[in-house]
């Protein structure tokens, strides 16, 4: 997984609330069983003029020149909401972008930013409400090591981040790789909680007559 | 004495694998479901990464999310690339031995609708799913969560996941509904009054009598929004209702490990004492038929009052977004909600597309006719409700009535199939998300109980259904 350390880039205000991951990336964009494929279909029902068109719509903020390159996208409250697909985490930062800055987040895209090395940023609204306001020419700093985020005119604003997801993205983390590593305590986990609650493991004898795999 | 604990925490502790760093726990995954949409990439990045599913007995997928609902149907669909994504999923989940309801399965079907439906999801479980509306599940007493695609890898590869553990909420609901007022209203009326922000970062238990009087499947309408309520996931204890529903399920526990079951099982309630994060009390009698007028379930007021004024909203973020709002759904501050006229009409989807919510629905329709203009479809949550439903003859009450009688799938929620109501129209919808173009390219979607569905159909515009009731529904 790409780590995140310190990162450097314009941010682009889109502050609208409620931003729902089926605006991020419509059904109708994910057109491969992929991660990849999806940058183009970011924002698609936003950012062009038609449906499944792709001439650009001027009035949207991506579309806007001084926006070209933006790596930061600053955001309203619960960004991220609805659908789980991981693939508006995968479009975001196909597109480019490194870090979301909201004063709320989905909790399921939360954990998939966490997952793929796509830094959520918890600010208050009125925080992100001065940061939209800053010169577009300037660029945002973000620091993962000091949970510090710095303002293209110096102002200093600290987020907090949970332990064990700023670990994750400082390392650059597979926590595939990890819990694999944790196989004896799953092994006797499983081993103590057969003889507890036997309905759940469905390779045993009479726990279900009908799976074809018992 | 020992410490009161919620029903929460009972379940948590019971999962917990390891500690882990940084205040996370690493918890163990009792049921992992997958679908053609996210759990066809998840499967192969699996197998490109070189692990193996760890307890293929354990999981299951089926074809809900892409497979088309017109009658005899094949791998063919009008999703962008949908046969990749079906044929993806069937050539994975056998590689893996996972049990799939594949798109022709006598027991097809949504998968929040098929879970419980084959007692594949039990008291007490942890169950997992690449599909934000797993909540549904903790209607039966399990913890139910949506994921993503990567963690539903990591729950494939290991058993278990890495989670922070939320707050706790609990939201009880207390006295009798009012006629005409169901499920659906209730949990419409509690995310418009405490917004789809208001339960975030936390598990929401849902108690009170009018939630042990629900039945099973009203308390899986119920439990399915919780995540447009921002929640982790909702919970409700499990009782006598839940272990009749279970009964006999094909991979529900048999014969003395049935009884070993139940006797756990009913340890699975909050302690009298135990104390949650935060407490919202309801008065259930209060609650109206619900509709949403906006672009986001908070966006909802009750059927017989008027369209909000953004002018009188304090907060500048949450007026703009009305706003916007009103102006997508071409709706005006004041407009009364049962004077809109519709286009479509649809029932179905994991939150209402269980054979109750088709019986009440074909109550209403049983000798009316849908509006001349209005296009009405039904899609049965799965395959075996479908068969359930024709067998009472309801396929006739909805077919006579003017509805499409559809084959088991996601099918209008969300696009799914490739199909949508078409470009600004207008559908009286028991979805559970009225985003913008979820439906499609700027559907305007109006969230609503299968009842006032039906009545909406009928009327051709959004309507109260306790008008056409006469006042009799209990």
């Amino acid at each position: 997984m790409d780590k995140f350390t310190v990162h450097r880039g314009v941010a682009v205000p889109l502050l609208r609330i409620n931003i729902d991951t089926d605006a991020i990336i419509p059904s109708r964009e994910m057109k491969h069983v992929s991660k990849t494929g999806l940058g183009d279909g970011l924002f698609a029902g936003w950012r062009y003029l038609e449906p499944n068109g792709r001439t650009p719509n001027p009035e949207f903020v991506l579309n806007q020149p001084p926006y070209a390159g933006a790596s930061i996208l600053l955001a309203g409250a619960n960004f991220g909401c609805g659908s789980s697909r991981e693939h508006a985490v995968w479009a975001l930062k196909e597109y480019g972008f490194r870090a979301i800055v909201a004063p709320t987040f989905g909790a399921i895209f939360y954990n998939n930013c966490i997952r793929n090395g796509l830094l959520p940023v918890v600010l208050p609204e009125a925080a992100i409400q001065h940061l939209s306001c800053e010169p577009v020419t300037g660029s945002l700093t973000i620091d993962l090591e000091r949970c510090v985020l710095v303002s293209p005119g110096g102002t200093e604003y600290l987020f907090e981040i949970q332990a064990a997801h700023r670990e994750m993205l400082l390392e650059g983390l597979d926590p595939v790789a990890l819990t694999l590593k944790l196989e004896d305590r799953i092994a006797a986990f499983q081993q103590r909680d057969r003889t507890q609650r036997p309905w759940i493991y469905l390779d045993q004898p009479n726990t279900a007559s009908q799976n074809p795999l018992a | 004495m020992t410490t009161p604990i919620s029903l929460f925490d009972k379940l948590w502790e019971q999962h917990v694998v390891a500690d882990l760093d940084g205040e996370a726990s690493l918890l163990h995954i009792d049921r992992i479901f997958l679908h053609e949409r996210t759990g066809s990439v998840a499967l192969q990045t699996l197998e490109a990464d070189g692990h193996r599913v760890r307890h293929p007995e354990l999981a299951f997928c089926t074809m809900d999310h892409i497979v088309d609902t017109l009658p005899n149907r094949s791998d063919e669909t009008r999703v962008p690339g949908g046969k990749a994504f079906i044929q993806t999923t069937r050539d994975t989940t056998r590689r893996a031995g996972i049990r799939l309801y594949d798109v022709n399965d006598p027991q097809q079907g949504i998968v929040h609708v098929i879970s419980p439906e084959q007692g594949i999801v039990l008291p007490g479980a942890t169950v997992v799913c690449p599909d934000s509306h797993t909540c549904t599940q903790g209607a039966l007493g399990a913890l139910a969560w949506g994921i993503g695609s990567s963690d539903a890898e990591h729950a494939l590869a290991t058993q278990t996941l890495r989670v922070l553990k939320p707050r706790s909420m609990r939201v009880s609901f207390d006295g009798a509904l009012a006629p005409a007022v169901t499920a659906k209203d209730m949990i419409l009326w509690l995310i418009g009054r405490y917004t789809t922000s208001g339960a975030a970062g936390h598990v929401v238990e849902f108690a009170g009598s009018t939630v042990r009087n629900l039945t099973v499947e009203a308390r899986l309408t119920l439990c399915n929004m919780a995540v447009e309520f921002s929640a982790f996931t909702g919970i409700i204890a499990p009782d006598n209702a839940v272990f009749e529903y279970l009964l006999g399920r094909p991979f529900a526990p048999k014969g003395a490990l049935w009884e070993r079951a139940v006797e756990s099982w009913r340890t699975l309630r909050t302690d009298d004492g135990a104390t949650f994060d935060r407490e919202i009390l309801v008065e259930s009698g209060m609650i109206a038929p619900m509709v949403t007028w906006g672009t986001s379930p908070q966006h909802t007021t009750a059927i017989d009052t008027a369209v909000p004024d953004p002018q009188l909203e304090t907060d500048t973020h949450t007026r703009l977004a009305m706003e916007r709002a009103l102006a997508y759904m071409d709706l005006k501050p004041g407009q009364r909600l049962d004077t809109v006229t519709i286009d479509a009409a649809f029932i179905g989807s994991c939150t209402n597309s269980r054979l109750s919510d088709l019986r009440a629905a074909a109550q209403l329709l049983r000798g009316r006719r849908v509006a001349a203009g209005v296009k009405a479809i039904c899609v049965p949550g799965s395959t075996q409700i479908k068969r359930d439903a024709e067998a009472e003859g309801l396929d006739r009450v909805f077919q006579e009535a003017g509805f499409e009688w559809r084959e088991s799938g996601c099918s209008m929620c969300f696009f799914a199939g490739g199909e949508s109501f078409g470009f600004r129209q207008r559908v009286a919808s028991t979805t559970n998300r009225n985003f913008e173009s979820r439906q499609g390219p700027e559907t305007r979607t109006h969230l609503a109980s299968p009842i006032t569905v039906a009545a909406s159909a009928v009327a051709g515009r959004l309507a109260d259904p306790r008008k056409l009731l006469g006042g009799s529904h209990g």
